[in-house]
């Protein structure tokens, strides 16, 4: 089909494109407000600990040291997690790095000299690290209101009940349906760092004793405003974000940085930045979640699951920030992806323990459940000789098909069916050729071993929450989005532009769009579960209508048609059957008016987005290294809006992301001494330039009903089904299971038998 | 020889600080990019690691790409700086036929790491001017993107080698 649009499916510069490539886009780092003091943490040395004793007397007489906070200074009400648990500082510390005393002075220096002023004393408590551990009896316990260790169940911003807990059907039945039944411990446990470049920052700067402007390297200011209002006592905040040097999902709500900026801004009565180093970020701030799912699964002969039973023990570290809803939406993702089973027992559990927390970042949840559950899903496809791509076409969602999602409400699956989608991709894998069955090598060349696997993932959210956005026409022929959208590196500012641009019909350098500032925009939940396109997008569509209706009505009386029989084109309307007679704009507004659209899209979850992820690697037997040779990823978008920046949303599958939380990527926890012993770039392996292999994308464009240009979005995802499939992938060239990630040498080796 | 001043050269602009511990001064510890965003003002180089690991910070040095949180200030005497900010025409703020082929690429996401990877791939270009695909590789190993915009950078570069035959 040709592509009948201006700007849809093209790909076009990026407005932002000269600024990124001359240095002049500004991150926050590149902004200072008048005054600026610069905030640094003290940071506790046990992993679990009591302060007795804290003496700052010295810090405070340091020249140029305007403030110095301990957990006696702090805000009371001040407490942020979910439900609210972690104070700005505590007297009682839970992690190694957890913050003991705050500085803000003249410069990083001289705060830092000050850090090295205060004396402390500690009672060492006894940690504990492992979930299972946590939640035994007599286990060392982290918060006096948490018994067992466990969080209290249930995120109040996506469900009014708790939702963690999968019940439905009769299980026993279920599993007496079954003909293959497997059960067993199966874990993602490795909290990888998402590791944005950009280190999460903070300036705050109190404008009146409520009002706080937060300058956040967020990807979402109006996330980040809604839930730390709620944390922050009697606080109404201003949220502006810059551009933003990564984020993938991580830099939301950046909880700690925001308390310790505010707090330190507010008893110096300046404005203060509080900006991690690359240690504090590795070692302090928010990791991916850590989880063991100890479960059973029955499966049916045609590959259709039959029962899913089990306990999903989650461990968050030291808080959560929105785990709880991140249990809701892996458990909605894994009925997603066994669509077919009408049997569920399947409860999550949130747990603390004694390492840095564990917070948002992409994948929410579903990534770290699916991780397990797909290894554990395979074993029992392995019992019955079954091909997986046959199983996930079997039982993924089709319309018709229906799932609890994280509001706790059943939904049933409409428009979207990706059967094609995965026997397109398959095709362009060679997937047929490839499979040689389970546990058998596609290929074996001396001591190197090939082997292929493959995983899938969908996501509701695609259709999440709620977006506002105000499209304003001028007389000149310009249209103002504004719509509170953060570019953390996806493109969607730009995107978002596109798609007015199209509506409005007029050129893309006409369209501007606000910047992401909570003051300025109306509310937008932010850049999160691949909500961008359909959610956001149909907002701003709707906007950019709006203001063309009305646009129209008010040109009808002048040119003496109906407003039906008009169109508008690069700042001019003419009547449809006689383009002849046209007008400027700027003779139905004005010169001194413009003209306001509105657009308002509610949440809805009925259309889970899709990958399928397919691999082939290479093992070397002596060695235990392996080597990514190819993938294949598809999916199906509706339409295409930016074809290279969909192109880089799948790449960004590497990394924490997916594929190298499978083979390399990990945060090494010593539980001797509580310490995660991989704080820099170095120490933390991550993917050089030089290993990137060949990388084959599918797209279909089904057009679905989602808004007027019928996309839905997909760059969360694109990782998510990447390490269930390489985990796969490997234990097909070696011939045995490897269960555990990151499925490093020494692990290959050691189920080997080598080592 | 106690040496209290310094001369860089900065995008053919030259600087004189004073090297000492005073309000303004040049600290002995300081390390280049913090000179080059806090003193002159060139924020286009980004601190991210600041232990010579990412290549986020990097600036071209007599000819040689350099992870500026690496080099101390007081190391730069009578050097020639590059920055990302020097790339464009001086006169007709024309892009350098390198950004334009990022741009045409759209060899980023986020863009924190593309100011680096621009200078590296700079650097590399004056030596190599034919680079093949394994040598941008090659080149570019100490760049680290998170968004994983390597396979476009990896167009753009091979791009600007070919439109500077
Ligand atoms: S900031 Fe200099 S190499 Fe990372
Ligand atoms: S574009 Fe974001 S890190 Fe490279």
């Amino acid at each position: 089909m040709a592509n009948a649009y201006r700007y849809l499916g093209k790909n076009l510069p990026r407005k932002d494109a000269t600024d990124i490539v001359t240095g002049r886009a500004t991150f926050l780092d590149d902004f200072k407000p008048a005054g600026m003091l610069y905030g640094k943490a003290l940071r506790s040395p046990h992993p679990h600990a009591l302060i007795t004793h804290i003496d700052v007397s010295e810090a405070r007489q340091l020249p140029n040291v305007h403030a110095v906070l301990t957990h006696k200074d702090v805000p009371p009400e001040w407490l942020t997690g979910l439900p609210n648990h972690r104070a700005v500082l505590d007297r009682k510390v839970r992690h190694v790095g957890d913050g003991v005393a705050l500085v803000a002075a003249k410069t990083p220096e001289i705060a830092l000299k000050a850090l090295r002023l205060i004396k402390v004393e500690y009672e060492v408590l006894q940690p504990v690290f492992d979930v299972d551990e946590a939640v035994k009896p007599g286990a060392p316990q982290l918060y006096e209101q948490f018994p067992g260790n466990e969080f209290t169940p249930g995120c109040p911003v996506f469900s009014p009940e708790p939702f963690n807990h999968v019940k439905r059907g009769n299980i026993e039945e279920g599993f007496k349906e079954a003909d293959f039944v497997v059960e067993g411990t199966y874990g993602y446990e490795k909290f990888p760092c998402p590791l944005p470049p950009e280190s999460p920052a903070i300036i705050a700067r109190w404008d009146t004793p409520t009002d706080v402007t937060i300058w956040a390297t967020t990807q979402s200011p109006t996330m980040l405003k809604l839930i730390m209002e709620t944390k922050m006592g009697d606080t109404n905040i201003r949220c502006i974000s810059f551009n933003v040097g990564g984020s993938y999902g991580n830099k939301q709500t950046v909880p700690m940085p925001v308390f310790y900026a505010a707090a330190l801004a507010k008893a110096a009565n300046r404005p203060v930045k509080f900006s991690l180093s690359k240690a504090e970020q590795l070692l302090t701030y928010d990791l991916r979640l850590s989880n063991r799912v100890h479960a059973k699964i029955g499966v049916r002969k045609d590959g259709s699951v039959s029962a899913v039973q089990g306990e999903w023990l989650v461990d968050t570290g030291v808080s959560s920030d929105l785990g709880q809803g991140q249990i809701a939406v892996g458990l909605g993702e894994a009925q997603v992806m066994m669509a077919k089973c009408k049997n569920w027992d399947l409860e999550g559990r949130l747990i603390a323990t004694n390492r840095s927390a564990s917070g948002i970042c992409r994948g929410f949840g579903g990534q770290e459940l699916k991780s397990a559950l797909i290894p554990l899903w395979g074993q029992a496809m392995k019992k019955g000789h079954l091909d997986p791509v046959e199983c996930f076409k079997k039982n993924f969602v089709q319309p018709g098909d229906g799932y609890f999602w994280r509001d706790g409400k059943w939904w049933v699956c409409r428009e979207v069916d990706y059967v094609k989608t995965m026997e397109e991709t398959a095709k362009k894998f060679g997937w047929r050729e490839k499979w040689k069955g389970w546990n058998t090598p596609t290929s074996v060349n001396g001591t190197k071993a090939v082997g292929v696997g493959v995983g899938v993932h969908g996501n509701a959210d695609a259709g999440e929450d709620e977006s506002e956005a105000y499209v304003r026409l001028d007389p000149f022929g310009n249209a103002i989005l504004q719509c509170c959208v953060a570019e953390s590196g996806m493109g969607q500012r730009n995107s978002l532009c596109k798609m007015v641009a199209e509506i409005v019909q007029v050129p893309l350098e006409s369209v501007r769009i606000t910047p992401s500032d909570t003051l300025v925009n109306p509310f937008d939940f932010g850049l999160a579960g691949s909500r961008g396109s359909r959610a956001i997008g149909s907002a701003c569509t709707r906007a950019a209508s709006d203001a063309i209706r009305q646009l129209l009505e008010r040109a009808a009386p002048v040119l003496k048609v109906t407003p039906e029989e008009l169109a508008t084109k690069d700042g001019m309307i003419f009547v449809k059957n006689n383009p002849e007679i046209t007008i400027p704009w700027i003779a139905v507004m004005g010169p001194m008016n413009t003209i306001t659209g509105m657009g308002h899209y509610e949440a809805d979850y009925s259309m889970p987005n899709f990958m399928i992820f397919f691999v082939e690697v290479e093992v070397d037997l002596e060695t235990g290294q392996v080597e990514i040779l190819n993938i294949a990823e598809g999916t199906d978008v509706g339409r295409i809006i930016d074809p290279l920046n969909l192109k880089m949303q799948f790449h960004g599958a590497f990394g924490s992301a997916g594929v190298d939380s499978a083979i390399y990527e990990e945060s090494i926890l010593d539980t001797e001494t509580g310490r995660i012993m991989t704080g820099n770039m170095i120490d933390y392996k991550w993917r050089p330039f030089t290993d990137f292999p060949p990388f084959d994308t599918v797209v279909l464009e089904s057009e679905f009903d989602t808004h007027v240009f019928k996309a839905i979005g997909v760059g969360e995802i694109t990782g998510a089904p990447a390490p269930g499939a390489i985990l796969m992938a490997i234990s097909n060239a070696v011939g045995v299971d490897i269960m555990d990630y990151p499925a490093t040498p020494a692990v290959i080796l050691k189920t080997l038998g080598k080592s | 020889m106690k040496q209290d001043k310094i001369r860089l050269t900065v995008n053919g602009s030259s600087h004189d600080l004073s090297i000492g511990v005073n309000l303004g001064e040049i600290a002995p510890s300081e390390t280049l990019v913090h000179t080059l965003r806090e003193t002159l003002g060139l924020t286009g180089a980004k601190e991210s690691c600041d232990h010579g690991a990412c290549g986020c910070c990097t600036v071209i040095m007599d000819g040689q790409a350099v992870p500026s949180c690496m080099v101390l200030t007081v190391e730069c005497h009578g050097k020639e700086i590059t920055t990302i900010e020097g790339l464009q025409d001086p006169e007709t703020e024309a892009l350098d036929p390198l950004q334009q082929s990022f741009i045409d690429n759209m060899a980023f996401q986020c863009g924190y790491c593309t100011p680096g990877i621009i200078m590296t791939s700079k650097a590399l270009l004056e030596k190599n001017p034919r680079p093949d695909e394994e040598e941008i590789k090659e080149a570019l190993a100490g760049n680290f993107c998170r968004c994983i915009s390597q396979y476009q950078v990896i167009e753009a570069v091979k791009q600007a080698a070919k439109n500077g035959r």
